[in-house]
């Protein structure tokens, strides 16, 4: 028998025992401590972020419209060839009625920066597209230019001097008068997500970025995926643990690491200068987004595989299941959901990547959103990018508004992943 | 061998052991006494006797309850499990044992502790010898695992059956002669079957003691010297 | 597990003869294993076992941790395989049919020599998709009529049958341990094996489970013949015919159960068996 007990009785209720508790109890709310402060700067940080951007990116999504009556004069439009009317004189004629008191030449030019440059545009769109108004007026509610959606937004201040203010008296004259007529108004901006890119702010829009955004990921996705599950099955299932696999897998891990910008240097180098893919196109972005996307992919699959549990492939064994069917049938449909979000978050990584976009010229001015993978375009990104760039103060709000239309998207595809992971649970 | 990993199971089977080796010595004194109250008519000393076997009793079922524990608590194996299954049967002859010497001390009362030859009185003494001796042979066979031993004690059992074979012969013509010699001689006739029984009980735990040390059931075919069965008597007249 | 034990283990001797207790009724063999080695990588886990398995009995092999009994017993269906940098010598012989031989498939080794886990490991399907699954990999139905007969039969025989009739397209991770257990038997006796290998199949159960594991497999030496590693010596005593004692990767005695587990010739097998280890 030996002794089990080594010390003698231990008095449990000293002062020393009570210090030694109290400085125990005292570390752990510490070390909590510590978590909730480290915690709340990290929300707090991220709250001042997103409300910087909605504060800033709010009014982006409101368009200052100008209700103006058009008299579609036929001696302007010719009803049979409606498109080739001349448009210009028609929008004139039309802002004249509205300011009859406008009768210099400056005047008039002062009073026709009221609408958008492309308000003629507009006009001849609406009567080609119903040449029954020749000869009578049509109304239509167009986008207000720049210095005007400012001023209406409240973003100009009147009582500055004229001289520093970017609408001046006469148009603040005018502006007055439409708004004593009813005929300003301030609806939601579709045309942010329904136009392409524009050198005007209120014209320019996201759809070409969205679309363009749409074919790399899906281009990405086409080659990663496949790619990706398919190295990471041979890695995990197949390759023999040797040196080559060993340098191999180093070598994923460290690429998961490199800077995009790198791989965009690459796209450059061999996607459009070797294989003469076209500039500016989703195919080489979205090729350059799958080199940058595949270690992760490789990874997240890897880890998936290895989580399934070898209970079930010895199972599938020990039946007679080769390894192709001990795979095909049980090891990836179980590791698919993790796949899923992996891929997920991979592409939405992927969707936020600039880098290596601006080094294939996936930052380029379109103003139709591309046709097909191999049109130029720009990405959302990379569109964000060219407004924060731009001089004109409405862009300044849609830079906002564009990061907090990408970021609207990283949380619904998140959101996606998390139901898929919660959809198809690990059932064993 | 090597102890138990479990010490309380390596105690349990040293108490048991300890206690099938009180039993024996308990059984020897009672057996000794028995045959003692019976060659010098002590009747004294037979009376003293057959209260003792209650003691026998109770051990038994102490040892009983013990090895039905161990066996319930352990699951013994291989060898403990035979060692365990020696003490239920060790215990279970030593019971026996005390009963037969218990029965001669009862015959001892009832002839009034009186023997009618010194021939008989000696026969009776040599026989109760050596049961005593292969008795105490094989418990000290037991105790010390001494397998050759225990093939002694058992092939040593011939000797008590022929001396009781002579024995019943010489108490038939003892009967036969002398028609009131019959009571007296059926007692005593009983008390040497008694030590014949001690014998084979004694030779049953050296059957034992052998199946714990080897594993092994002794032949079941030993040579058998009391042919008192197949004995006719031929009745005068 | 083994490879920890390995590690700080002496190196068996080579010449150690294996102490054999021939049955009083010998049965033909199915299984023979002639000087079996297995290496992992430089350490040496099995070494030079030879054993006859006797057909439809039920063999035992027993030992403590890290002995070599699971590493031969997944000798006997080439489960080492899997392993890397496993390497088997020796000789395995399926009714006098080298295991090892090119001309062999694994996969038809695996569908004759079927194994139960320790760990109960049903697919997450189905009860009748994990019993389907066998049959419908090696194309053993003809029709769907057949095959339902065969996931049917099989249960039957696993005696699971009656507890799952009503639930059979219900997951069969979601019966209890014991049923999961006696499903993967199912599972492994739908392919019609000659061999069925169990790795501690009760060691996950309660004692209720493991009793109706046990009965079944008693039930089972009818038709195959079972390989059992077991951890529970009464377990070896009550299921089995035959027991072997594997220790330090050597087999040190097989025989009768009944002679081993009453009666052990060799000395490390008594000492084993009785609890007096180390």
């Amino acid at each position: 028998m030996s002794e089990t007990a080594l010390t003698g009785p231990v008095d449990w209720t000293s002062d020393q025992a009570a210090g030694r508790r109290r400085s125990r109890h005292a570390a752990n709310r510490r070390l909590q401590f510590y978590g909730i402060a480290a915690i709340s700067t990290a929300v707090g940080l991220l709250g001042i972020l997103i409300a910087t951007l909605v504060i800033g990116g709010y009014p982006a999504f409101f368009q200052t419209k100008l209700t103006i009556d058009f008299p579609i004069k036929a001696e302007y439009v010719d009803a049979a060839d409606p498109a080739a009317g001349n448009y210009r004189n028609v929008v004139r004629d039309a802002l004249r009625e509205l300011a009859p008191e406008a009768t210099t030449p400056a005047q008039q030019r002062q009073l026709g920066q009221l609408l958008t440059n492309n308000a003629q545009f507009f006009v001849r769109d609406a009567v080609v597209a119903n040449p029954s108004v020749i000869g009578r007026t049509l109304t239509l509610t167009l986008p207000a230019a720049d210095p005007i959606d400012q001023l209406n937004k409240g973003l100009i201040d009147r009582d500055l001097p004229e001289s520093q203010r970017r609408v001046n008296d006469l148009q603040l004259g005018y502006y007055d008068t439409l708004v004593a007529g009813g005929r300003v108004s301030a609806p939601f901006n579709w045309a942010l997500f329904f136009n392409s890119d524009s050198r005007f702010p209120e014209l320019a829009g996201l759809a070409g970025a969205i679309t363009g955004s749409f074919y790399a990921l899906l281009i990405c996705f086409l080659i990663s995926f496949p790619v990706g599950i398919a190295a990471a099955i041979y890695l995990e299932e197949f390759a023999p643990r040797n040196r080559w696999t060993y340098l191999i897998e180093v070598n994923i891990n460290n690429l998961a690491a490199v800077p995009s910008i790198v791989f965009g240097l690459l796209g450059l180098a061999v996607f459009i200068q070797i294989f003469g893919i076209p500039r500016s196109a989703p195919l080489a972005g979205g090729m350059v987004l799958a080199l940058m996307t595949l270690p992760t992919m490789i990874i997240v699959t890897r880890n998936a595989l290895k989580a399934v549990p070898p209970s079930i492939r010895e199972g599938a064994l020990g039946v007679g299941a080769s390894k192709h069917q001990v795979i095909m049938h049980h090891v990836l449909p179980l590791a698919l959901p993790g796949i899923l979000t992996g891929t997920i978050i991979g592409l939405a990584q992927a969707l936020g990547e600039t880098a290596p976009l601006l080094l294939v010229g996936m930052n380029a001015f379109i103003t139709s959103p591309p046709g097909g993978i191999l049109e130029a375009s720009t990405a959302l990104p990379t569109q964000i990018f060219i407004w924060a760039d731009s001089p004109e103060r409405g862009f300044t709000s849609r830079t906002s508004a564009g990061i907090l239309v990408l970021l609207g998207f990283l949380i619904v595809m998140n959101g996606i992943a998390i139901f898929l992971r919660q959809r198809l649970e690990r059932r064993w | 061998m090597s102890e138990h990993t479990v010490s309380a199971y390596e105690e349990e089977l040293r108490v048991l052991a300890g206690k099938i080796a009180e039993m024996g010595g308990l059984a020897e004194i009672l057996v000794a006494d028995a045959v003692k109250a019976l060659t010098r008519g002590d009747l004294a000393l037979a009376k003293r006797v057959i209260p003792e076997d209650r003691r026998l009793d109770q051990m038994q079922r102490e040892i009983e309850d013990a090895a039905i524990l161990v066996i319930a608590r352990r699951q013994p194996m291989a060898s403990d499990l035979r060692e365990v299954v020696s003490f239920l049967r060790i215990a279970n002859d030593l019971e026996r044992i005390g009963d037969l010497a218990k029965n001669i001390a009862k015959r001892v009362i009832a002839i009034d502790g009186q023997m009618i030859s010194k021939k008989l009185t000696v026969g009776l003494d040599h026989m109760a010898e050596i049961a005593l001796q292969q008795l105490n042979s094989v418990l000290d066979a037991y105790g010390n695992k001494d397998d050759a031993l225990a093939l002694e004690v058992r092939l040593g059992d011939d000797e008590i059956d022929a001396l009781y074979t002579s024995l019943f012969r010489e108490l038939l013509t003892y009967m036969m002669e002398d028609p009131r010699n019959i009571s007296q001689c059926t007692h005593l006739l009983f008390c040497a079957k008694n030590l014949e029984r001690i014998g084979d009980h004694a030779t049953n735990v050296a059957e034992t003691v052998h199946y714990v040390i080897t594993g092994e059931m002794m032949d079941p075919d030993r040579p058998k010297a009391d042919t008192t069965s197949l004995e006719r008597v031929a009745l005068p007249g | 597990m083994a490879d920890v034990a390995l590690a700080t283990r002496d190196v068996p001797t080579p010449e150690f003869q294996t102490v054999r207790t021939p049955d009083p009724h010998p049965r033909p063999t199915k299984v023979k294993a002639d000087n079996v080695k297995v290496f992992y990588g430089q350490k040496q886990a099995l070494n030079g076992v030879s054993i006859d398995i006797p057909v439809k009995s039920v063999t035992a092999f027993i030992g403590p941790s890290g002995c070599g009994k699971s590493t031969f017993l997944r000798c006997l269906n080439r489960m080492n395989d899997t392993i890397d940098g496993c390497r088997v010598e020796g000789e395995i012989l399926l009714d006098n049919r080298d295991i090892y031989d090119a001309s062999l498939d694994v996969v038809e080794l695996r569908a004759r020599v079927g194994m139960v886990f320790q760990k109960p490991n049903p697919f997450p399907k189905s009860i009748f998709d994990n019993v389907a699954y066998g049959p419908k990999i090696h194309g053993l139905a003809r029709s769907k009529a057949e095959l339902e007969e065969i996931v049917v039969s099989s249960l039957q025989k696993a005696s699971l049958f009656n507890e799952v009739k009503d639930r059979l397209h219900e997951p069969g991770t979601g019966l209890s341990g014991g049923q999961q257990q006696r499903l993967c038997i199912a599972r492994t006796i739908a392919v019609s094996p000659d061999v069925i290998l169990m790795d501690e199949p009760c060691s996950a159960l309660d004692p209720i489970a493991t009793a109706k594991v046990e009965e079944l497999i008693d039930e089972l030496r009818e038709n195959f013949t079972i390989v059992i590693v077991t951890h529970s010596m009464q377990q070896a005593a009550r299921v089995s015919q035959r027991t072997a004692f594997f220790h330090l990767g050597t087999l040190v005695e097989e025989g009768p159960t009944d002679h081993v587990f009453t009666n052990p010739s060799e000395r490390r097998t008594q000492d084993y068996i009785t609890g007096r280890f180390g």
